[in-house]
């Protein structure tokens, strides 16, 4: 557990990526098996213990220390996991009651997987007392599954490339195949054994992935290389069906298929489809919110497949069969796709439309004229384009239309956590509307949205001192500060809500400029918001 | 009579009424007595000033003749009588020169700790425990999450990393008074003998401590040292060189940091530090509560950094704990930092 709580220490400072490689390499080659497979789980996201859920954490050490300090310092540190690897209390030096040795990585993983619901609070508080601070603080990101060091699944992925002197897409190949803790791979990759022999047909293929189009790159694309699609605002997934058998993967390659038997239930087929899951009725896309209730469920209510129902609307094919598609040109791949559709005339699965154009004016055009809910702008890719793993830099282009923007009114900021747990960073803003009641004359605010992005740090300086000067109420982390400062917010659609006060909900709020020099009373009113809702 | 109705917080800071003192005052006044030369406690411009030998040392470097009007050296133990009340300086173990203020009059004795710590440093006397009627702590690190870890552990970072990166210069980010010298000397202690380079800010505390007879090793300038001779070597600058145009003539230099608010992560970020060295001259949690249970005072006050715990603290042993809130020692547990003037406090 040591080196892993080193390992771990020194990449959450470690910004460059260069230097995050090396970390990753020499752990990789310095540390034993199984301790090292696990690592590498931990560090794409591929352990998950049911019984350490934070809640826990948090009940074990509200048996230990003061509630009062406890609290106090939580609001200092910012951060749950590290308040209670710093908090912990030492365990008297002298007392053989005491600590047992500190655990190692393997016995941590293995024994917590095993462990039911009674047991694991009574090993996690052992390994608590056998740990120092950063050894607590590296158990508990990786018993609540959040390490967050700024590690991606695909740099520890080229880490290991570089550790076989490999490439990084003979890793993709095999990766879905493999489980912790990897022994098999790591033999490969140190030349103790030949490549891992896996089951390709119902693994997941890395997707290939789009770059934001820069507009004044247009002029120098020629749009007859081009085919366009809508980009749908739902998420991306990829159906792997064969054999009998059918997965779903999420764009990230983890397997969401239970949660969707509707869709699922159809799947009789022996093809690998890339495309978009959302929720449709009668052939009518539903709000990425409709989408939502769908996500992460682990039961599925009758109730939710009739009123969500789920559905694939597919833009690519990778495998028919046993043929691997993947090097065809777009366009072939596009011809399979249309063949396979009408002969199989699959449930619940349609084709996404190329779209028509022959000069990008009309495309523009095309793309401003979308404010559908399930329309997020436009796809762009290369009729020649193989389908590559990754982002690779010019066959694919998404192309989002442009952001709703409005004037709204500062009304509450809440400090951040963790690197902004001293600034004022979070803020709720407000449009105006007539005040409601009997009696009542005038305007008040009413909230309308929250964002905490947008700006930059010089900015967050300046909006965290004018925060403090001109706050009317504090509660707890929050203040209230009085209107006098308009953010003009950028967002990309607005719903009705119930949530709210003000009945609206924004989608992806983000500040897009702070109007230092706009008087509050200018800022926009509740009834413009309303007007734009969809749907 | 109650201790609060002698010693007196007040815009200036703590007065002592029947001595007519301040001690640390943040503005002039006319008679200061000053626990140590960190710039929060030690200020120019008083006209009679009573501190140690080391600390009037300090002073005189810093600020030439705005130091004060009458300087007056009392060592460790020295008693002075002002105004009918007894004062005498006992260790701090804060820096050099630092002095707890031990009070004591009509039969009452208070303490005054200033800035301290518990563990040993090589460059400093060690904290001299002095039971009283109140105790008035420092509480920079009163939270029960500032442990910090042993001093070796901290320089053993230090060289595994210099060890690991021979194409890189380690550049630490130190306070001028104080913790320079302590991260030198515990280097030093760790069998480290390659030459040191600090930045020209760090040069006459060095050279005042060594008068002082603390042993520090060969120091070089960094300044002006060819960019490669740096590759590999250890670089001691104050902190706000480390995201400074100043480290540009340093090759590809690895940010460190020692502070003892490196233990919480995010303060380590914001300072841009990719290798924290939790190395601080003050008392932390542990050491806070250990010494308010072995001065056995009844009565304590707590000056400035996270009062409220500490306070709560004292309160949960039956004691009487009460917060000062002395202006002129920043709010919110250390935003203060962020400013130029602070550079060499609250580490």
């Amino acid at each position: 557990m040591k080196r892993f709580a080193e390992l771990l220490d020194r990449l959450s400072y470690t910004p460059a990526r260069n230097a995050k490689l090396t970390l990753l390499t020499d752990y990789f080659r310095a540390a034993p098996d199984p301790d090292r497979g696990y690592a590498l789980a931990a560090l794409t996201g591929g352990l998950g213990f049911a019984g350490a859920k934070p809640a826990m954490i948090r009940g074990l050490v509200e048996q230990r220390v003061d509630s009062k300090l406890f609290r106090w310092s939580y609001d200092y540190v910012g951060d749950m996991a590290e308040t209670v690897a710093l908090i912990w209390p030492p365990q008297a030096e002298d007392g053989d009651a005491g600590a047992g040795h500190p655990p190692g990585l393997a016995e941590v993983v293995e024994q917590l997987s095993r462990a039911g619901r009674v047991e694991a609070p009574r090993l996690v508080a052992g390994w608590l007392d056998a740990l120092d601070a950063d050894g607590r603080w590296a158990l508990l990101k990786l018993i609540t599954g959040g390490l967050r060091v700024g590690v991606s699944a695909r740099l520890a992925k080229t880490a290991l490339a570089r550790l076989g002197e490999v490439s990084l897409e003979e890793i993709e190949e095999v990766w879905h195949g493999m489980a912790p803790p990897f022994v098999a791979l790591f033999a490969w990759l140190e030349g103790h054994a030949p490549p891992p022999q896996i089951d390709l047909r119902r693994a997941f293929r890395p997707l290939m992935l789009a770059n934001p189009l820069d507009e004044a790159e247009l002029a120098r694309l020629d749009p007859a290389d081009f085919r366009a699609e809508w980009k749908w605002d739902g998420i991306r997934v990829q159906l792997a069906a064969g054999g009998g058998e059918a997965r779903l993967f999420s764009r990230s390659g983890d397997e969401i298929g239970a949660a969707f038997p509707d869709l699922m239930a159809g799947v009789a087929f022996d093809v690998v489809l890339d495309g978009e899951l959302l929720v449709a009725r009668e052939g009518e896309i539903a709000p990425f919110n409709d989408l939502q209730q769908r996500l992460n469920r682990k039961k599925v209510t009758a109730k939710m497949l009739a009123d969500y129902p789920a559905q694939l609307r597919a833009y690519d094919i990778l495998f028919d069969g046993e043929d691997d598609l993947r090097p065809l040109p777009f366009d072939a791949r596009r011809a399979r796709l249309e063949a396979w559709h009408a002969q199989e005339r699959p449930v619940r699965i349609d084709l996404s439309p190329l779209l028509d154009f022959s000069a990008w004016d009309e495309l523009h055009a095309l793309r401003n004229s979308a404010r559908e809910n399930a329309i997020e702008g436009l796809m762009l890719k290369r009729g020649d384009s193989p389908y590559v793993a990754g982002r690779p830099k010019g066959p694919w282009f998404k192309w989002k239309r442009d952001a709703l923007t409005l004037d709204t009114v500062l009304m509450y900021a809440q400090r951040g956590h963790g690197k902004r747990s001293s600034l004022y960073s979070d803020y709720t803003f407000g449009a105006w509307r007539a005040k409601e009641g009997e009696g009542e004359a005038g305007e008040e605010l009413v909230p309308v949205g929250k964002a905490y992005f947008g700006f930059t740090d010089e900015e967050l300086l300046q909006l965290d001192k004018w925060i403090r000067a001109n706050t009317t109420e504090r509660f707890g982390p929050v203040r209230a500060v009085r209107a006098g400062l308009v953010f003009e917010v950028a967002f990309d659609a607005v719903q009705r809500s119930t949530r709210h006060k003000s009945g609206v909900a924004l989608r992806f709020p983000r500040i897009h400029r702070i109007r230092w020099d706009k008087p509050a009373e200018e800022a926009d009113r509740l009834e413009s918001l309303e007007k734009l809702i969809e749907g | 009579m109650k201790p609060e109705s002698w010693l007196k917080v007040t815009p200036r800071g703590l007065y002592c009424e029947p001595g007519d003192f301040y001690i640390d005052p943040h503005r002039p006044v006319g008679r200061a007595v000053v626990t140590h030369g960190h710039g929060d406690h030690a200020r120019p411009g008083n006209r009679a000033v009573l501190a140690t030998p080391e600390t009037l040392a300090i002073m005189r470097k810093r600020y030439g003749v705005e130091a004060g009007g009458k300087l007056d050296e009392a060592r460790y133990g020295e008693r002075r009588e002002i105004g009918g009340v007894s004062l005498r300086f006992l260790p701090a173990g804060h820096v050099l020169g630092s002095a707890q203020v031990v009070l004591e009059w009509q039969g009452c004795r208070i303490v005054v700790s200033g800035d301290y710590k518990r563990r040993p440093d090589p460059t400093c006397a060690p904290f001299e425990v002095c039971p009283c009627d109140v105790f008035v702590t420092e509480a920079t690190f009163g939270l029960p999450v500032f442990r910090h870890p042993p001093d070796s552990e901290e320089i053993a970072k230090l060289l595994t990393a210099q060890a690991q990166f021979p194409e890189r210069a380690i550049l630490v980010g130190v306070y001028a008074l104080g913790k320079a010298q302590r991260v030198i000397a515990l280097l030093r202690r760790a069998g480290y003998q390659r030459p040191l380079y600090i930045h020209g800010a760090l040069q006459g505390l060095c050279d005042l401590y060594r008068d002082f007879g603390v042993e520090l090793g060969e120091l070089r300038p960094a300044t002006g040292a060819a960019k490669k001779a740096l590759a590999g070597e250890i670089v001691l600058a104050p902190p706000s060189s480390l995201t400074d145009r100043w480290s540009r003539r340093l090759p590809d230099p690895l940010p460190a940091m020692a502070s003892g608010w490196m233990r919480v992560r995010a303060r380590a970020r914001q300072r841009g530090a990719e290798l924290p060295l939790i190395l601080s001259d003050h008392a932390d949690w542990d050491e806070l509560t250990q010494t308010i249970r072995e001065v056995g005072a009844p009565e304590v006050w707590v000056t400035h950094g996270n009062e409220e715990a500490l306070v709560h603290y004292a309160n949960s042993l039956g004691l009487r704990g009460r917060a000062l809130a002395l202006i002129g020692r920043g709010d919110e547990g250390g935003e203060e930092e962020q400013g130029g003037v602070q550079e060499e406090l609250e580490t």
